[in-house]
């Protein structure tokens, strides 16, 4: 799955995304609530709150490597 | 936040400082009943946040509850210098055999408060302090140990006062400046303070201004008082753009992005830092420029409420550009106040190269806020560029000159 703001894009895998500990997990990792579960406790992105990203890597910290990518999109779309 | 004379006499009345019998009433009926209560002449006093009262006929004197009622009548109806009053004071016309001052204010240069302290009350201190300078005495005082007895006293006493009347008014100087801390007042003045012919003193006239910040810290007072929440006592009541920067501010705890003063003219101003709000306003206008707002913006905010400030001020009709610039290199990320002010031109359907006069925050992740400015084309500068320079270019734009 994927989510674009203005200048943040999100990326999750799919595996990653219907994996509920870790949907738990991104959701109380990011400070600024873009991941949230779905009622079945899947991952889902709160497109709205994208461009508050900080880069805090909080999320990339709390998922395993590759699952989860922000990117930003006014740096020619690198990757964090 | 300024207080009303009869909510200033009750915080005085408080700290148990002796105040005349007065009564508050908004009803002229119920003004008769207090003098009737009183007993004997009254004076009748507008309850407004406004100076020249006697003059503009807002104070009479009654010697009857029929008059004190007429007057109160007269006086609801009088509006002075465009504010209508509150209500009426109704205060026993006490027999004063010498009228004193006894002030309180906040020194913003030595971060102290200073007592100040005259024999000679009943007119402006500041006239007192050019007219009769030796009859004014002052002195710091600690924010956190309260004044002594003995440092009420030096006070005093270097105007000249001696005897009795030192001693008695000790005690009253030392509640005012306990008053003066306990309630964040950065104004607390009783003037005049009355001597009467049993030489007890009491305070016949008060005022008070409270650090608007300080509000939150003193809310149950506040409700005492009858101040509502939504009072902003200002010199002027907000404007509606004002107000709807109140409302972008409330809208998330992080930094800020709010504080709008309304001003008309057509470059939006999106500044902050440490103070910087001021001295920017200040260059701009030094530079030829005719801002159309003040604002404050900084401690972080969220790219959404850096984006509802710009879209405030983008909105305002006149405003042609808006300049976004911060005095010093402060922790607010550049990043994130680029986001905002960029999405809300992008949302309001402006260019932000066009519409973005000059962008210039030194602080926290500028590297990555240039990004997003280049990639906008916003022009943009680092921290080698002064806040003067900056507020230069952001005029001669606007002004259609050459950058």
């Amino acid at each position: 799955m994927r989510a674009d703001g203005m200048f943040i894009a999100v990326e999750v895998d799919d595996q990653a995304a219907a994996d509920t500990a870790l949907a738990r997990k991104l959701t109380e990792a990011c400070p600024v609530d873009i991941y949230a579960q779905r009622d079945d406790g899947a991952l889902q992105i709160v497109e709205q709150n994208l461009d508050e990203c900080v880069l805090c890597r909080l999320c990339l910290d709390a998922s395993p490597d590759g699952a989860v990518k922000v990117i930003k999109l006014y740096d020619d779309g690198a990757v964090l | 936040m300024r207080l009303f004379e009869y909510e200033a006499r009750e915080v005085v009345k408080r700290a148990g400082i002796p105040v005349t019998d007065y009564g508050f009433t908004t009803d002229p009926a119920e003004a008769a009943q207090i003098a009737q209560r009183i007993g004997g002449p009254t004076v009748i006093k507008s309850q407004v946040l406004s100076g020249g009262r006697m003059k503009a006929g807002g104070v009479k004197f009654a010697d009857t509850p029929e008059q004190a009622e007429a007057y109160a009548k007269d006086i609801l109806a009088l509006e002075i210098g465009g504010h209508t009053p509150r209500g009426v004071l109704v205060d026993p016309k006490a027999e004063v055999e010498q009228e004193y001052y006894a002030g309180v204010v906040w020194d913003g240069t030595r971060k102290q408060p200073v007592m100040i302290f005259s024999p000679v009350g009943g007119i402006d201190i500041e006239q007192v302090a050019e007219e009769q300078p030796e009859k004014v005495g002052r002195r710091h005082f600690s924010n956190i140990l309260p004044l002594s007895d003995f440092q009420a006293k030096e006070v005093i006493a270097s105007t000249g006062v001696t005897g009795s009347a030192l001693n008695r008014l000790v005690p009253i100087v030392t509640r005012l400046a306990k008053l003066f801390v306990d309630n964040d007042m950065v104004l607390a003045e009783i003037n005049p303070l009355g001597r009467l012919a049993d030489g007890s003193f009491v305070a016949l006239d008060a005022h008070m201004d409270m650090e608007n910040e300080a509000r939150g810290r003193h809310r149950k007072l506040l409700a005492d008082l009858g101040v509502g929440e939504e009072e902003t006592r200002q010199a002027r009541e907000a404007t509606p753009f004002e107000l709807a920067g109140e409302e972008v501010d409330a809208t998330d705890h992080r930094g800020v992005a709010g504080n709008v003063t309304e001003f008309d003219g057509n470059l939006g101003l999106v500044i902050g830092a440490g103070g910087g709000s001021l001295t920017l306003f200040d260059a701009v206008r030094a530079h030829g420029g005719d801002p159309a707002n003040y604002c404050e913006i900084g401690g972080n905010p969220s790219v959404a409420k850096a984006c509802g400030l710009a879209k405030l001020v983008l909105g305002k009709p006149g405003v042609d550009k808006i300049a976004v610039m911060m005095s010093i290199v402060s922790n607010t990320r550049v990043d994130i106040v680029a986001r905002g002010v960029i999405k809300a031109c992008v949302e309001l359907g402006y260019d932000p190269a066009e519409k973005i006069a000059i962008f210039r925050i030194p602080g926290a992740w500028e590297e990555e806020g240039f990004k997003i400015l280049e990639k906008y084309g916003v022009d943009y500068a680092d921290r080698s560029v002064s806040l003067n320079e900056a507020a230069r270019r952001a005029v001669e734009k606007i002004q259609g000159a050459p950058a």
